[in-house]
């Protein structure tokens, strides 16, 4: 039959947009932030990115082995796991929790729901969330020893802006306790925190590159930034305090969750109306943790992942109108 | 007036630049001629010629049967050679009549003469545009004569020639545009005689500046008639979009254009409304794009209806190297065809030839990226939709607006997950709208 064409319904034709270039454009964007991390807690932070992309990967390519499933790994979607994985846990973290964190967000959260695009909850902040509940002690570790035995690492600190001590708590833990923060260090990200999260200056380059590829859109990380400011403004008991509301929208993981964990796609609402919605939720409910909750500092992640099981009820909420549906203005 | 344009939709590459500088060729059948009497929306024509029976240029060989419904003309003269099931371009074998062609083009008697149509009356100019066998030329093939008969002919205040030619590859109308601009206005002044309130435009995309040009020059005395320039973007000449780009008015899929005072035509419709009423010409030739990276002399070619593609083709200089695909109409919307083998009909616009097919890539979950719903003209979900679809859902894909889909493709073409949105949408849609016929 080779002298017949190929026949298929239209369209006969496609982009070049393929979801390994999706996953592809989100590594790349997350190497500003990954690279300050290591700038900022030495060699252990490279070694833990490694461990949980490694861990990701193997798993996901285990399973599928496993299953009997096509592997997909080539899609980089274990990668982008793993790596904001990383970037969610303490260069201290030891290996072995990294490790599991790792093949947790693949086997649990990703694999067991149905593979990629059908987990409830981003895969990554799932695991970060499962660790901080398991060993709460060591993912509060933010202090770094020093690595003086990697030269280069060594040269690179002395020569640019010396990092005088990469403090043992983050500035969110620090406010709680009354302390003032350097507000320019937190841009710049000097402070303590996960491996990924304390550079905004980094965040938001690589934020800038995913909305340029146009892989996200601003809806959600600004509806979520913004929302998140007027809580705080309004319940930090603080007044108008530029000072407090900056050091809240910059510490913590507010904009590594917002750019690059929110967006996720998988886990979150289609509609326009709905990543906005989305969004707002989001602010809010980071806000209530982070003001209200105790002893937490951090509420990003686990708003993110409470507001992704809400997401097929968003999305049930906020169906478009269809062109043509509307009132039409001159009647006829 | 309009934005000139519509939410959503994709840009493509266009390939435009292989055939739109080359001039349209006349290419006369060398086979047998073959009409499908089923090459429109409605009921199939009645054959009424036999086998053995003489038939001449502009004779009516198929009869309208019903309200929707149209005549079939032959092209050619000669002698029927047979009445019978066919392959046509849709996949399906249609009763057809077989002529041969004696190449002597003889012609029905008063073919071709000029009639004033300025003198005639409404009832006539629909007549003869019923006879002519006109319908939707654009590829819908809905009867023309049906179309521009609504219930009330005062409340139409647009007219509009859809040249948008918004499908990749496509040039016939642009070329129709630079070649025939006469026969343009003279039909879309013949519509608008039907119509004493209706504004006439001329609605081009903007990737079309040569034919812009003579088309403002050739309106610039006619009071009545405007050239509206559009953004490039597909599907910029879908009826709902092209209506919303020029008025604003929104049309949803169970309203017609009429009903929001519109009437919408394509190019080679008006001409082929010109030739009708103003030159005793009906419907017999089609101009064809053949283009495509797999085509040795990429061109458009004017032809009789009914020739065979595989005659178009070898006018083309055949295959650069044996394609992978070969597809009638655009490649957003057209028709893949296992075989050149079946015959022009009235909606055909284009043959083309892709060395690799790009349709041909496997397919991967969703990750919900939401592009599909992006790029959707009608602010569908894509991919909630063919989810539905697939899992035959059919009470929530109703709910969601899929019977709403134009078929545009816009989805299925940005998918990064290369998913087959359009076939899941679009074969629910006939499902679901099968059953409602049938209850």
């Amino acid at each position: 039959m080779s002298d017949l064409f190929h026949v298929s319904t239209a369209p006969h034709t496609r982009s070049s947009f393929t979801t390994r270039n999706i996953m592809r454009d989100v590594v790349i964007a997350l190497i500003p932030a990954s690279l300050f991390g290591v700038y900022n807690f030495g060699l252990r932070a490279l070694s833990v990115i490694l461990v949980t992309v490694i861990a990701c990967i193997l798993t996901e390519y285990v399973y599928c082995k496993g299953m009997k499933k096509k592997v997909m790994v080539g899609d980089y979607s274990a990668a982008v796991t793993g790596l904001l994985l990383a970037l969610n846990l303490p260069a201290s973290i030891p290996f072995w929790i990294a490790a599991l964190g790792g093949v947790f967000a693949i086997l649990v959260v990703k694999m067991v729901f149905g593979g990629l695009g059908q987990n409830i909850m981003n895969p990554a902040l799932a695991a970060r969330v499962f660790l901080l509940i398991s060993f709460p002690a060591r993912m509060a570790v933010y202090t770094v020893e020093k690595m003086n035995s990697t030269g280069v690492i060594d040269i690179i600190k002395n020569g640019a802006l010396a990092i005088d001590g990469v403090s043992g708590a983050t500035p969110l833990t620090g406010m709680k306790a009354g302390q003032s923060v350097d507000l320019f260090k937190m841009f710049v990200g000097n402070i303590g925190g996960t491996i990924g999260e304390t550079s905004a200056a980094a965040i938001l380059l690589g934020a800038l590159y995913l909305v340029m590829r146009k892989v996200i859109s601003l809806r959600i990380p600004l509806s979520y930034i913004v929302s998140f400011a007027v809580f705080i403004l309004l319940f930090g008991q603080k007044g108008f305090d530029t000072e407090f509301l900056l050091a809240h929208i910059l510490g913590g993981g507010l904009l590594l969750g917002a750019f690059f964990m929110a967006t996720d796609y998988v886990t979150s609402p289609v509609s326009r109306t709905g990543q906005i919605v989305f969004g707002i939720m989001l602010g809010v409910l980071t806000g209530i943790f982070r003001l209200f909750a105790g002893e937490a500092p951090e509420g990003v992640s686990y708003a993110i992942i409470f507001c992704n099981l809400l997401v097929p009820l968003i999305d049930k909420a906020t169906v478009p109108k269809f062109f043509g549906m509307e009132r039409v203005a001159d009647g006829k | 007036m309009g934005k000139s344009t519509f939410p959503g939709g994709i840009h493509t590459y266009d390939g435009k630049e292989l055939t739109m500088d080359k001039h349209t060729t006349v290419l006369l059948p060398k086979g047998d001629l073959v009409y499908p009497m089923a090459q429109h929306i409605g009921a199939p024509a009645k054959p009424i010629v036999a086998k053995g029976d003489k038939v001449l240029i502009g004779q009516k060989i198929g009869e309208a049967s019903g309200m929707i419904s149209s005549n079939i003309i032959s092209s050619v003269s000669g002698t029927v050679k047979a009445v019978e099931k066919r392959l046509t371009v849709s996949g399906n074998m249609i009763e057809s009549i077989i002529i041969e062609n004696d190449n002597e083009y003889q012609k029905v008697e008063g073919f071709g003469e000029n009639r004033d149509y300025t003198k005639l009356s409404k009832a006539d100019i629909r007549n003869y545009i019923k006879e002519a066998g006109i319908v939707g030329l654009g590829g819908a093939g809905f009867p023309t004569n049906v179309k521009l008969t609504p219930k009330d002919d005062s409340k139409i205040d647009y007219v509009i020639v859809n040249a948008a030619e918004c499908e990749p590859y496509l040039t016939s109308d642009y070329r129709m545009l630079l070649e025939e601009p006469e026969n343009i206005i003279g039909g879309l002044k013949i519509i608008m005689q039907l119509f004493e309130n209706a504004r006439g435009i001329v609605a081009i995309e903007d990737n079309k500046p040569e034919a812009i040009r003579i088309m403002q020059e050739l309106t610039a005395s006619e009071e009545k008639i405007d050239v509206r320039v559009l953004k490039t973007k597909y599907p910029q000449g879908g009826e709902r979009q092209l209506i919303y780009a020029v008025t604003e008015r929104k049309l949803n899929s169970k309203k017609l254009p009429a009903d929001v005072g519109c009437v919408v035509d394509n190019v080679d419709t008006v001409i082929a409304i010109y030739n009708a009423v103003a030159k005793s010409t009906p419907l017999i030739r089609k101009i064809v794009t053949v283009s495509g990276d797999a085509i040795r002399n990429p061109q458009n070619f004017n032809v009789a209806i009914g020739i065979d593609y595989a005659e178009i083709l070898e006018a083309a200089g055949g295959f650069i190297e044996r394609p992978e695909k070969m597809v009638s109409g655009g490649p957003l919307m057209g028709i893949a065809l296992y075989t050149c083998n079946v015959p022009v009909i009235k909606t055909s616009s284009a043959l083309l030839g892709f060395l690799k097919d790009k349709a041909a890539v496997e397919e991967s979950p969703c990750i919900r990226c939401g592009k599909c719903a992006e790029k959707c003209p009608l602010n569908l979900l894509p991919f909630q939709l063919a989810a539905f679809g697939d899992r035959s859902d059919e009470e929530n894909f109703v709910r969601l607006g899929g019977l709403e889909c134009c078929n545009c493709s816009c989805c299925t073409y940005i998918c990064p997950a290369k998913r087959n949105l359009n076939q899941s949408i679009n074969q629910t849609k006939n499902s679901v709208l099968a059953k409602r016929r049938r209850a």
